[in-house]
């Protein structure tokens, strides 16, 4: 491996945390973007072509690296690691609604799931999934959400785009409205 | 998704000892509009063209002897479905062509909410996916402890006899503290963050310790900063771990 690809593994390795791409850049202060990015390749490759335990995973704006997926139970078993709780339905019905709406007001999101959301939204926040944005117009100038790099860590996202555009989404229940009324 | 609603969750009211009845919950709903979502699907009825008459009666029937405070959310629901069911009987307006249906804006809202139980799908499979793979901890290495001696204990009745009078004898000692002044000035310290605060409004720790600090000043700033930060005077944020810590005097936000 080269000089600069060594450097960037052994940050990876000691981050708990994904490591932002001008962080990485910043560990060698001669470094250039194109050389870092060809040095991430280097060591993704590295670890995908000769078999590693871990990959070299894109995540929010930086890079980490992680388990791979067939090993979670082992280590799960011998209680190395636990996974993470799973989100309620409602909790994930809720950042799917700030996700696709942001910046959106709590009322906006109650109006669409049918039910108060206060506190799921403020669980959220504590989780550091959404946090307040903003205030928008109107009475009261209502606080508004927003998803945050967090949350992008915890889908494993590299930014909101790769979620599917909401046209693309099918409405499955019944084919095209009628044009009616 | 939500195909099964047998199993509701009842819990018994058995330990207040008396039949109070059951406390039903639906846990498997996320809300009125996923009941009602589950009903068109499991009915398997045009979300277009829904039997208002058929469905608010089904939907009644089942947040029957629901938790009022649940319920309120759902009885507003199925209240909506009882008026929509009214003016549908209502006798349309001859030759007229925009009728509005008035289950127009229901539909609307399903389709929508539909869509966000899509994207919870998408959701919950990207978290699943992340789920199985761990990062690594960032655990602070700690010395572990040198005697870690796993034998089991053996004692014979002598040496327990011992050890308790060892423990009689220790007991009845009187106990004498010698209590010192505090060798901290607090006052001070915070006299003079507030005074290197006042020139500035941001500041680090090294700006308010000098490097040839001894451990008592230390301390007295230390204790300063946190007694000027309960009060709210200034504002300490550290940005990320093993940073600097950052003092700021601005606590607006």
């Amino acid at each position: 491996m080269t000089p600069l690809a060594r450097l960037l593994e052994a940050a990876l390795f000691a981050s708990a945390r994904p490591i932002p791409s001008d962080t990485l850049s910043q560990l060698d202060p001669e470094s250039t973007p194109a050389g870092v990015a060809a040095a991430l390749d280097e060591i993704r490759e590295r670890y995908d072509n000769e078999g590693h335990g871990v990959e070299l995973v894109a995540v929010s704006d930086g890079w980490q690296i992680l388990t791979r997926p067939e090993y979670t139970e082992a280590i799960e078993r011998a209680q190395l690691a636990a996974r993470p709780q799973r989100l309620s339905g409602a909790a994930l019905e809720t950042l799917a609604i700030v996700a696709y709406r942001q910046p959106i007001g709590r009322l906006e999101i109650e109006d669409i799931r049918g039910v108060g959301a206060g506190a799921i939204l403020k669980s959220l926040q504590e989780r550091g999934l959404v946090d307040v944005t903003g205030r928008g117009e109107g009475m009261g100038r209502p606080l508004l959400y927003g998803t945050t790099p967090l949350f992008l860590e915890h889908f494993a996202l590299r930014h909101l785009g790769e979620l599917p555009r909401a046209d693309e989404l099918t409405v499955a229940l019944r084919p095209a409205l009628p044009q009616a009324s | 998704m939500h195909n099964d609603v047998a199993p509701m969750h009842a819990r018994s009211a058995e330990d207040a000892g008396e039949h109070v009845g059951f406390i039903v919950e639906l846990p498997e709903f996320s809300g009125p509009l996923d009941l009602l979502l589950s009903l068109i699907r499991d009915e398997q009825v045009d979300i277009y063209d829904i039997p208002i008459a058929r469905i608010a009666e089904q939907f009644l029937a089942r947040i029957h002897g629901m938790r009022i405070d649940d319920a309120a959310e759902y009885l507003e629901m199925a209240a909506r479905l009882l008026r929509i069911k009214a003016q549908m009987l209502l006798p349309r307006p001859e030759g007229m062509e925009a009728w509005e249906d008035p289950r127009a804006e229901l539909v609307r809202r399903l389709l929508e909410y539909q869509q966000v139980r899509e994207v919870v799908d998408v959701l919950e499979r990207l978290s699943d996916d992340r789920r199985n793979r761990f990062a690594r901890s960032y655990v602070q290495v700690q010395a572990e402890p040198v005697d870690r001696d796993d034998r089991p204990f053996a004692a014979t009745l002598a040496d327990l006899f011992a050890a308790v009078d060892r423990v009689l004898r220790q007991a009845t000692r009187p106990l004498v503290h010698d209590v010192i002044p505090r060798a901290l000035d607090v006052d001070g310290a915070m006299r003079s963050i507030r005074a290197v605060m006042a020139l500035r409004s941001r500041a680090k720790w090294g700006d308010i310790v000098s490097r040839d600090a001894e451990p008592w000043q230390i301390l007295s700033v230390l204790l300063a900063l946190l007694e000027l930060a309960k009060s709210g005077e200034l504002r300490i944020a550290q940005p990320k771990p093993f940073a600097s810590m950052e003092l700021s005097g601005d606590t607006a936000s």
